[in-house]
């Protein structure tokens, strides 16, 4: 997998294969961000999501370190739902406290922390990754993913177990390691 | 990420479900947008006139434009003027 600095500069480069990419590896954080922590409606999260790619799409050229994609995507859309919750455009009062819900730090911490946990499940294998991210993110039922995978039902609970295990042992290994480009 | 635990990290996995199917890719089409509408910036970065208009409705100048007006094209005009400022 890509580190995200590596995605960067290939969709610097005019790659569509890593713009593709790059979208979907933030769009779940951008969608939370707007939709958890800011809880916006369903429809000026849209407005945001895709205000939010626009705008890295057209100034990833001025992004000063490649590795800073990751808390740049969180500030944007952070500025962008306050905006949006500001109702009132683009040029509002400075004083953004009034516009963010009290707990938006915390929240925007932890879905920091969700990310970082989910860019590990590429190192757990194709079937984990496929399984725990049915059953956590999609919420499908044992049957649901058993039938998509081609898995006997009764197994998916023991497998579930035994890939978030494998993704534990994962992040502790990153969490003892030094940080890697593009990770954080 | 010290200190968590199983329980903890499954739900830190919910916390991120997919956005919606129609919004990442609409995101992703963004580069093909771009191109669309390259003419209508290039002409309101060159007439002020016809900037202002634009500036004043995006949606109906894309529309005057036989382009769909998405909220992702929307979006990318609207960056493309900010950056055109």
């Amino acid at each position: 997998m890509l580190s995200d600095s590596q995605l960067v500069a290939r969709c610097r480069e005019g790659d569509s294969e890593a713009w593709n990419e790059l979208v979907e590896r933030f769009s779940r954080y951008v969608y939370a961000i707007a939709t958890q922590a800011f809880r916006l409606p369903q429809h000026d999260a849209e407005d945001v999501f895709q205000e939010v790619f626009a705008r890295v799409y057209q100034h990833l050229g001025r992004l000063r370190s490649d590795d800073a994609i990751r808390p740049w995507i969180a500030q944007l859309t952070r500025r962008l739902c306050i905006d949006t919750l500001r109702g009132s455009g683009r040029e509002g009062p400075a004083d953004t406290d009034t516009f963010e819900p009290a707990d938006v730090d915390e929240s925007l911490a932890t879905l920091d922390e969700a990310l970082t946990v989910r860019s590990c499940l590429d190192a757990v294998g194709d079937t984990c990754k496929e399984i725990l991210d049915r059953f956590f993110c999609r919420d499908e039922s044992y049957r649901a993913i058993g039938e998509e995978l081609g898995l006997p039902a009764g197994t998916i609970a023991s497998r579930i177990s035994r890939c978030l295990a494998k993704l534990k042992l994962e992040l502790e290994g990153r969490s003892e390691a030094p940080a890697a480009s593009g990770e954080r | 990420m010290n200190g968590y635990d199983e329980e903890r990290i499954a739900a830190l996995l919910r916390l991120l479900p997919p956005a919606p199917v129609g919004w990442v890719r609409a995101a992703q089409e963004l580069p093909a947008a771009q191109d669309e509408i390259g003419e209508l910036v290039s002409r309101a970065e060159a007439d002020a006139a016809f900037r202002a208009k634009v500036v004043a409705d995006l949606e109906a100048a894309l529309e005057a434009e036989g382009i769909e007006a998405t909220p992702s094209v929307v979006a990318a005009l609207r960056s493309r003027l900010d950056t055109a400022e």
